[in-house]
């Protein structure tokens, strides 16, 4: 039995709810519980989202994460505010373009992605979330080209079929960084 | 040979209403209306709170009562609940339609709402026994405004045709009375185009009708329809104050 | 599993209700819920079905009960302060028999109150959802599926019963995405409903739909009925679902966001070794008591877990008889409890109110 607990959180706009409904569907596609939980109200509106996903074994009970094995903060507030909620050996996956610091902890892995920085360069800047996403991907030995095509198709609608592509090329960037 | 008969439309229930009120003139127009128009199988009425709170005894069309002011909003619901079949009217005093349920009536005016409202003005409450009601007039005196409505203190009468007729959604508004036998012929026609437009998709289409209410006005029933020429008519002018179809013929 | 998608709740009551024949929805909008009017607003055209923004959720409430009274499928759905606007509404349905199905995604209040989950309208839904003598059937879904099912069972339970069913739902629920499978949603069309304001066709008397009745003797016998119908749900209808009750010393009592959380913390109890189940009601009116009577024979406590200053947990006391002692777990104001407040409270409860 296992189960995995996400936190995703930045800015709005940066693609936080995706990347945790990416990770939920992919749980979905692999024939796990799931559960995807967006903060919401006015912070929805360019502050802070953030987002709870728990991929279990059996049902998943409270879909609220309060200690979680994995926080992915892609800005400094964010790593500020759940730095030390995150599960003694949990992982945490920092933006290193956008956070300067360096995680104080020293029982959890730490992984710094110049995700937006990467982003930019490649000349997909919205797509940092799928980077890091890629990176998280590979760290949990979860990077697994079937399942994540098919996740892809079920997130991106049919119209933006064009976009699958480059977020399967972002999502590698990432595993390689 | 037959010189008078009841509308088919109306049940043989007797009303209730006192001596000297209007509501009774008033039901009969619409009831022969439904009957000319040949939509009583169609039609769905909804009555208010207040003195025709019990309308759906009177009329043979489907009936519902609605909660106080809230009957437009109803209306919506069955309306829209068979758009291309049911015809659907409400029948409302002034405190519902004015006071109380002054957002339903507003918006669904101003959502052009294919249905026709039957507005009875008599400006006063007269089933909780004659207070001031949103069109009473300056200086009325009422069980509420013992000393005459002082529009310092609260405020002046609402003109609804006036006011709905700002709004770009309505189609037709009317402002007719009964108090003679020329002013009903007058509210009837005006009555048959309200349901006639929506026969035909128009729109919202009310009619105001300038009531009587003898009881709570403290007056003879004669005089009563004196006092609607002398003192209602004056501040709210009859006539039509909103014709979108005609307006777009003339200017065609 | 091929034919499940992640969805929200809020979305999942929407498109639960369509596939329910429900083709009028009105609403106003207001956090957490507005998923379910947005939803509409894009499905109704594309289906035939009339969505409507209305002024206020008085005005939507009353266009329910218009659609209602034609004799169709119909709901509105609204937060904590909306819906105590539709509670006039809400009463007058009751008076007038008509069905229909409002949906409350509550709020931490009271008054304005936060947006944050809360589950503190449980009184409101239970016992006072307007004025007068009268019940609404209170569904309280747990999982993004179940918002689905209770959607549809709702519907059924409002056509059979002529009266209101409302989904009682929290800020956690309506938003929260989970696997939902909507292919497998059985629908039972709705009965014929000769009561119905929809036109006599010139072929029968007219209808009156209408809860006005100024003769008391009849106005009591119109109440005496609908509580003889009442008493037939409480017979035939009431749900819940029962969590390693077998053997429990200690019972928790917990609905919706609230039995999530509970369940993991009886999960972790388990392997403490402390023996604690739970009875998770689905029906919140009407209450299951006979589960609750049975359970108090054998344990030691209830504990009540809810996201309120602790309402539910009198119908617990009511239905145990008080028999044991009954305590209170609880958050307020859109706060939620952790699954370790509640493995707290069940540690204390199993040391007999000590720690």
């Amino acid at each position: 039995m296992s189960t995995t607990k996400y936190l995703f959180s930045g800015f709005g706009g940066q693609g936080i709810l995706f990347a945790g409904k990416f990770i939920a569907y992919k749980g979905l596609i692999d024939d796990k519980q799931v559960s995807w939980l967006p903060s919401y109200g006015p912070e929805m509106r360019g502050g802070t989202a953030s987002c709870s996903v728990i991929v279990s074994d059996e049902a998943v009970g409270s879909p609220i994460v309060s200690a979680p094995d994995v926080l992915v903060a892609m800005n400094l507030p964010s790593l500020d505010k759940y730095e030390s909620a995150v599960a003694p050996g949990g992982m945490i996956f920092a933006d290193s373009t956008l956070i300067e610091r360096k995680v104080t902890r020293d029982d959890v892995k730490v992984f710094y992605v110049p995700a937006t920085a990467m982003a930019s360069e490649n000349g997909f800047p919205t797509l940092a979330n799928m980077i890091i996403i890629g990176k998280v991907l590979s760290e949990l030995g979860e990077f697994d080209a079937d399942s994540i095509n098919a996740t892809l198709a079920k997130v991106i609608s049919a119209k933006h079929a064009a976009m699958l592509e480059v977020n399967l090329k972002a999502m590698s960037l990432g595993a390689e960084a | 040979m037959v010189v008078f008969e009841k509308p088919h439309a109306l049940t043989d229930a007797p009303f209730h209403y006192c001596p000297g009120c209007t509501h009774g003139i008033v039901h009969r127009l619409v009831a022969e209306v439904i009957d000319e128009l040949g939509i009583e199988g169609r039609t769905i009425g909804i009555a208010p709170v207040g003195c025709s709170v019990m309308a759906y005894n009177y009329f043979n069309c489907d009936m519902i009562e609605a909660a106080h002011g809230r009957a437009p909003a109803v209306a919506t619901g069955v309306k829209r609940a068979d758009p291309e079949n049911h015809i659907v009217f409400t029948y409302q005093g002034d405190g519902d339609l004015a006071s109380i349920g002054m957002a339903e009536t507003v918006h669904s005016a101003a959502r052009n709402e294919n249905i026709t409202v039957i507005f009875i003005n008599n400006a006063i409450y007269g089933m909780t026994g004659g207070q001031m009601a949103p069109t009473s007039l300056p200086g009325q005196i009422t069980q509420t405004s013992p000393y005459g409505r002082d529009v310092n203190h609260c405020g002046y009468p609402v003109k609804v045709c006036e006011m709905l007729s700002e709004l770009d959604g309505p189609e037709y508004l009317e402002r007719v009375t009964v108090n003679s036998v020329k002013n009903i012929k007058n509210a009837k026609k005006a009555i048959l185009k309200a349901f006639k437009n929506q026969v035909e998709g128009k729109g919202f289409s009310l009619v105001e009708v300038l009531s009587t209410c003898p009881t709570n006005w403290g007056m003879t029933p004669a005089d009563a329809l004196k006092w609607v020429d002398e003192k209602m008519i004056p501040y709210y002018p009859l006539g039509v104050y909103k014709d979108r179809s005609a307006a777009k013929e003339v200017e065609a | 599993m091929a034919d499940k998608v992640l969805m929200k709740g809020n979305e999942a009551i929407a498109e639960a209700a369509i596939i329910a024949g429900c083709r009028h929805y009105f609403g106003y909008p207001i956090t957490p819920q507005t998923e379910i009017a947005a939803y509409m607003a894009k499905r109704m055209p594309k289906i035939g079905g009339c969505f409507l923004q209305a002024e206020s959720e008085i005005a939507a409430i009353n266009m329910v009960y218009g659609v209602a009274s034609a004799g169709l499928r119909v709901m509105t759905s609204s937060s904590s302060p909306g819906i105590s606007l539709k509670g006039e509404g809400l009463s007058y349905l009751a008076g007038s028999d008509l069905p229909s199905l409002v949906v409350n995604v509550q709020r931490g209040g009271p008054g304005l109150g936060g947006i944050q989950p809360s589950q503190s309208d449980y009184f409101q839904a239970t016992r006072a959802g307007g004025h007068g003598d009268f019940r609404m059937i209170v569904l309280a879904p747990a999982s993004v599926q179940e918002m689905a099912e209770l959607t549809v069972k709702g519907f059924e339970l409002a056509d059979k019963y002529r009266m209101t069913s409302m989904l009682l739902a929290d800020g956690t629920m309506g938003q929260m995405m989970e696997p939902v499978e909507l292919a497998s949603l059985k629908v039972n069309a709705a009965p014929e409903k000769p009561w119905a304001t929809n036109g006599t066709k010139m072929q029968r008397a007219h209808n009156i739909t209408n809860s006005l009745s100024l003769v008391p003797e009849e106005l009591e016998q119109l109440n005496f009925a609908r509580y003889e119908r009442y008493a037939e749900i409480e017979a035939n209808e009431t749900m819940y679902e029962e969590y390693l009750m077998d053997d429990a010393d200690i019972c928790i009592a917990a609905f919706g966001i609230a039995a999530r959380v509970s369940r993991n913390a009886v999960d972790e109890a388990r392997r403490q070794g402390i023996k604690v189940g739970m009875i998770r009601p689905i029906t919140l009116w009407p209450f299951p008591t006979a589960p609750f009577k049975a359970a108090a024979d054998h344990v030691k406590s209830f504990i009540s877990v809810e996201l309120s200053m602790g309402q539910m947990i009198e119908d617990v006391k009511l239905a145990s008889e008080c028999r044991v002692p009954v305590t209170l777990c609880n958050r307020a104001g859109g706060m939620i409890p952790t699954p370790e407040q509640v493995l707290d409270a069940i540690v204390k409860a199993n040391n007999g109110g000590e720690r």
